[in-house]
């Protein structure tokens, strides 16, 4: 950790410095609405983070991670519910389960040289597959669904996420923070060159000596785990569970909108990505709103022809091109 | 709440700039004095996959203030869409708290009336569900939730004692049946209580067998194919918006008929395209629902409204919508009524403490138990004739006499 | 279930037996339409090399363009899926030549950003003009079946299915017999042998693309005489072409059909005996097993 931040640029520390003293304070000034939206973005980014791990560094596109999210969720909520285990010690389940189902999925793939798109429709197959047994569980409520109840006696168990919002809000920067500082560490790491090597060209890789079977499981199994936790944190923030919501596609492709906008493989992107896209959907709804637009669907269009100019104009994505204009450089290997 | 663009590189801007956002971000004082009217916000479906309902519901609010202020409410409705997705109803519900609404009506999806719940919650505003089965709804423990809405439960429960009476009315025996419902939340739920309340429901039927189909569904011929390999005499069906056309569609095409197609409590036998489409074919399905009662005057308000606003819309089949969020609007302006203020711990006890005699849907007073949850919403059973919904049970709101068994469908012109 | 007598039990046997031949057929009819589908999907994806995300959406625009023009005009979709075609050819050719030619031979993720964005704006622009209700084109037929012994068995699906495979048959003669059709297959191929030679690949791309396209306005236009039209219904659409691409083998015409085929044969099949709401699940084994075992798919090449 020390040594990551020393390698960091003067400049770039003091950005990031100041950046992250703004989000611990803005609570202090920031109403309800601005908090729950930053709460999104944090949730996004660490997710978005979780997914860069495993397409921006190990070059596996995954379109299923929603899968994880789930299986965080669900394990988590259904241990308390039914145990009253806490998520504190319900994740360490979340997280094996999560990263057992990613080691399958990427068993499967590299083990038979599953690659590219049709890796993605792997994870995609994978994802849907358990949406749909998810929905058929009678003790997870099929697709009923699960329910996390409200105990006001519980309220301020932090360890059990029992809070209000601002709880929430720090517990979503944390993990935000926490997954960027993981990301960081991990890819400047030799598992991180590893990766890199992988990611740009294997077969040179293997001749290196480098075991690309395990370099991209490694990064599957750190992804998927790290994405469980946001899933833990998704069940106690909503407290109710739909396997047609948390499992569907729509998600996956939610969740990885951030770090492709945002800038893949790069550290910041994932964030960046978060910050752009979150407040983009909110303000476009009040944008049409304020314009008397009162098409159900208008928002989406606006939303869309954003991501198409976004891909456009700045395909590597926005986090390298901001991050020239501030004067801040990446060290991106 | 404004999108921002990246702060300019200078430490001086920078803290200025710090300053100028934390100004911006400060809270807007809420205004909790004497209100002349209550500002209610609507957070529903309006696109993404619920939109039909979504929009149905809306426009049954559109109307609402004129209909209540009729009656001596006075409301102030700010509407949002939801987009079928809980993130965004959780952040919409606090912006419109922000934006000084006192009380929120929503919002048919029940995932994202739950994360509205945390809201409201946490802010102590009023949550009224218009629109919602799954029965943890009123179960979680949320203080500031109350539903004006059965619970699947309920639903099944009084759809199934209907079936008994419809039974005894149309002098039919059937000896065997089949459920089959969409396996989405609500039709989950209503198969829970089926499973639950059939077996002492002491009807003369046999429930040969419960057949979940997907949603996602493009058609239902094989769940079709499957009914007529088990040839039961009554098809009980929980279905959504689209599904009953197929469902039927599909009948037709493969020569099955049943004595009767029954619903203990669902969408999709009365929407609008499934007239449409299946014309005369549309005719005799019964559906076991809160419907609204055409004998009140605030029905017919609702409905004297509804028509030159929807000229594209019949009040008939859009009653179940419209009525339920519109009950929903006068619950909450009938308890800032009585409670005199906007100030959310006092809205909410009045609220609960609700009993508003004349109203829309059939049934008794309005009234919510120690959950939250109005328990005393009867079920009429609901036949399609001519193309339009016909209350034909019970006797004391029917307009006709029910038909069972249903005419076969080579017969109908 | 009941427990029948000897002859009741002969007698349900061959009913049962009956009834599964049903299931059979109604899946294949209804496979081949879907394959039709997958087939525009195999030739761009094939061909171009582009994932195009928002197949489905395409699909949900034919299937809206056949149904405006059957209650505005009386149209039987079956007629118009021509023009239809057409008009999805013009319109491939343009979006190919203008927009996505330059995602071509980029990066997966940019293409599916690409994709999903126009998938978005499609799908919620049909929302915004048609409303979120399901639309059903009333064809006078619409409930007509054929007897054939046991067999019952749909019109719509019936006529569907032989244009369908009318038009994979039609595909399949411009791809082996015509110059252009040789040459597209040539870049498919060997793209730097093409371009040596002297085709335009460009050109040929944007054909290619609006061939495909022109195959999803003709799937769509079919389509909505079988479901009705609604604007969600595109992510279905699309994974669902995908499913039959991989398991009938990218590049291989025969193989969309087969996939098609396959698939809606082993979801009607899985929906009746296991339950009809886990018949998805199947069709998703079956894809995470062909992608392991056999990539290349029943009939695709070897890469």
């Amino acid at each position: 950790m020390i040594a990551l931040w020393r390698g960091l640029a003067p400049r770039t520390r003091a950005w990031l410095a100041g950046f992250l003293a703004l989000l611990v304070l803005t609570p202090l000034v920031a109403d309800r609405y601005l908090l729950s939206i930053l709460t999104l973005i944090f949730y996004f980014a660490y997710v978005g983070q979780a997914w860069n791990l495993m397409m921006g560094y190990a070059g596996q596109l995954s379109l299923g991670h929603a899968l994880y999210v789930g299986l965080g969720a669900y394990v988590a909520a259904l241990l308390w519910v039914y145990f009253g285990v806490g998520p504190w010690l319900g994740v360490f389940a979340a997280i094996v389960i999560a990263a057992a189902f990613g080691g399958a999925v990427g068993w499967l793939g590299f083990r038979f040289g599953v690659e590219g798109v049709y890796f993605a429709l792997l994870t995609i197959a994978a994802a849907e597959f358990t949406r749909i047994a998810f929905d058929h569980l009678a003790f997870a409520g099929g697709s009923g669904g699960l329910f996390i109840p409200y105990e006001e006696g519980r309220l301020g168990q932090w360890w059990n996420l029992r809070g209000g919002q601002l709880l929430f809000y720090y517990v979503a920067l944390a993990l935000a923070a926490g997954g960027v500082a993981l990301v960081a560490g991990l890819t400047r790491s030799r598992l991180g060159y590893q990766w890199l090597a992988v990611r740009e060209d294997e077969a040179a890789a293997r001749a290196l000596g480098i075991d690309a079977f395990r370099a991209k499981m490694a990064a599957v199994l750190v992804s998927s785990a790290m994405t469980a936790v946001g899933g833990v944190f998704y069940a106690f923030y909503y407290n109710n569970l739909f396997p047609a919501q948390i499992f569907d596609i729509g998600r996956s492709i939610e969740l990885i909108l951030g770090p492709i906008v945002g800038g893949l493989g790069t550290v910041f992107g994932p964030v960046v990505g978060a910050f752009i896209l979150t407040p983009l959907g909110e303000g476009l709804i009040a944008l049409t709103a304020r314009l008397g637009i009162d098409a159900p669907g208008m928002k989406a269009v606006f939303y869309g022809l954003t991501l198409i100019a976004i891909i456009y104009v700045r395909p590597s994505g926005v986090w390298p091109w901001l991050a020239r204009v501030i004067g801040v450089t990446e060290r991106v290997p | 709440m404004r999108a921002k663009l990246p702060i300019p590189p200078n430490r001086r801007h920078v803290l200025i700039g710090s300053a100028a956002a934390a100004a911006c971000l400060a809270a807007p004082a809420i205004v909790r004095a004497q209100a002349k009217s209550l500002k209610i916000a609507v957070l529903l479906p309006r696109s993404g996959y619920l939109a039909p309902s979504g929009q149905s519901c809306h426009r049954g609010a559109l109307i609402a203030p004129k209909v209540l202020a009729e009656f001596g409410h006075a409301v102030d409705l700010v509407h949002v869409d939801i987009e079928s997705n809980p993130d965004v109803a959780r952040t919409q519900c606090e912006r419109v708290i922000n934006d000084g609404a006192q009380c929120v009506v929503g919002a048919f999806d029940s995932a994202s009336t739950l994360a509205m719940a945390q809201v409201c919650e946490q802010r102590k505003v009023p949550l009224v569900v218009n629109i919602g089965a799954a029965p943890q709804l009123t179960e979680q423990g949320y203080k500031y939730l109350v539903r004006n809405f059965p619970t699947g439960g309920q639903l099944v429960t009084n759809g199934l004692k209907l079936i008994n009476d419809l039974l005894a009315a149309t002098k039919v025996e059937p000896k065997t049946a089949v459920f089959l419902h969409a396996n989405d939340t609500f039709g989950t739920a209503q198969r829970q209580a089926m499973d639950r309340i059939f077996p002492t429901a002491g009807l003369p039927f046999r429930l040969l067998d419960s057949i979940a189909y997907d949603p996602k569904a493009q058609d239902l011929s094989v769940e079709v194919t499957k009914l007529r390999a088990l040839n039961p005499d009554l098809v009980l069906v929980v279905t959504r918006a689209a599904d009953a056309i197929k469902l039927v569609r599909d009948m037709v095409r493969q020569h099955f008929e049943p004595m009767g197609i029954v619903s203990p409590g669902s969408p999709g036998l009365y929407d609008e395209e499934f007239y449409q489409a299946l014309g005369p074919l549309a005719d005799y399905p019964i559906y076991n629902i809160p419907w609204a009662n055409p004998k009140t005057h605030m029905t017919q308000a609702l409905e004297a409204a509804f028509k030159p606003a929807n000229p594209n819309f019949r009040f008939a089949v859009e009653s179940f919508n419209v009525g339920f969020t519109f009950e929903a609007l006068l619950i909450a302006a009938d308890g800032f009524k009585r409670a005199g203020t906007t100030d959310g711990p006092e809205l909410m006890e009045a609220i609960r403490a609700t009993d508003i005699a004349e109203h829309v849907m059939i049934g008794s007073a309005i009234k919510f138990d120690a959950k939250g949850q109005n328990v005393g919403i009867p079920s009429a059973a609901v036949q399609n004739r001519n193309r339009t919904p016909t209350v034909v049970l019970p006797a004391s709101i029917a307009t006709t006499a029910p038909v069972l068994p249903m005419p076969g469908w080579q017969k109908r012109t | 279930m009941l427990h029948p007598g000897h002859e009741e039990s002969a007698r349900r046997t061959s009913m049962i037996w009956s009834i599964y031949v049903n299931v059979v057929v109604q899946g294949v009819l209804t496979g081949l339409v879907y394959g039709l589908m997958a087939l525009g999907l195999s030739v761009i994806f094939g061909v171009v090399r582009v994932v195009n995300f928002a197949h489905g959406e395409f699909a949900v625009v034919g299937m809206y363009a056949a149904f405006l023009l059957f209650r505005s005009l009386g149209l039987d979709p079956l007629v118009t899926m021509l023009p239809i075609a057409a008009a999805f050819f013009a319109i491939g050719f343009a979006l190919q030549a203008s927009l996505i030619n330059s995602f071509v031979g980029r990066a997966e993720h940019e293409q599916f950003i690409l994709l999903v964005g126009v998938g978005i704006v499609i799908a919620n622009v049909l929302l915004m003009t048609f409303g979120p209700d399901a639309r059903p084109a009333n064809l006078p037929y619409g409930f007509d079946s054929y007897l054939i012994g046991p067999l019952i068995v749909d019109k719509v699906r019936v006529y569907s299915a032989i244009a369908a495979v009318a038009i994979a048959a039609a595909l399949f003669a411009f791809f082996r017999w015509t110059a252009t059709g040789t040459a597209i297959r040539a870049c498919a191929d060997n793209l730097a042998g093409a371009a040596v030679v002297g085709l335009n690949v460009k050109r040929l791309y944007a054909i290619t693309f609006g061939i495909g396209l022109a195959c999803v306005g003709a799937a769509g236009a079919l389509m909505v005489t079988i479901a009705d039209a609604a604007p969600s219904l595109g992510p279905a659409y699309t994974l669902l072409a995908f499913i039959i691409v991989i398991v009938g083998g990218l590049g291989s015409m025969a193989g969309a059909l087969i996939g098609g085929i396959l698939i809606g044969v082993s979801e009607a099949l899985a929906g009746f005996i296991i339950e009809p709401s886990m018949k998805s699940m199947f069709s998703f084994a079956l894809l995470i097993a062909v992608l392991v075992l056999r990539p290349r798919g029943l009939m695709g090449r070897r890469a």
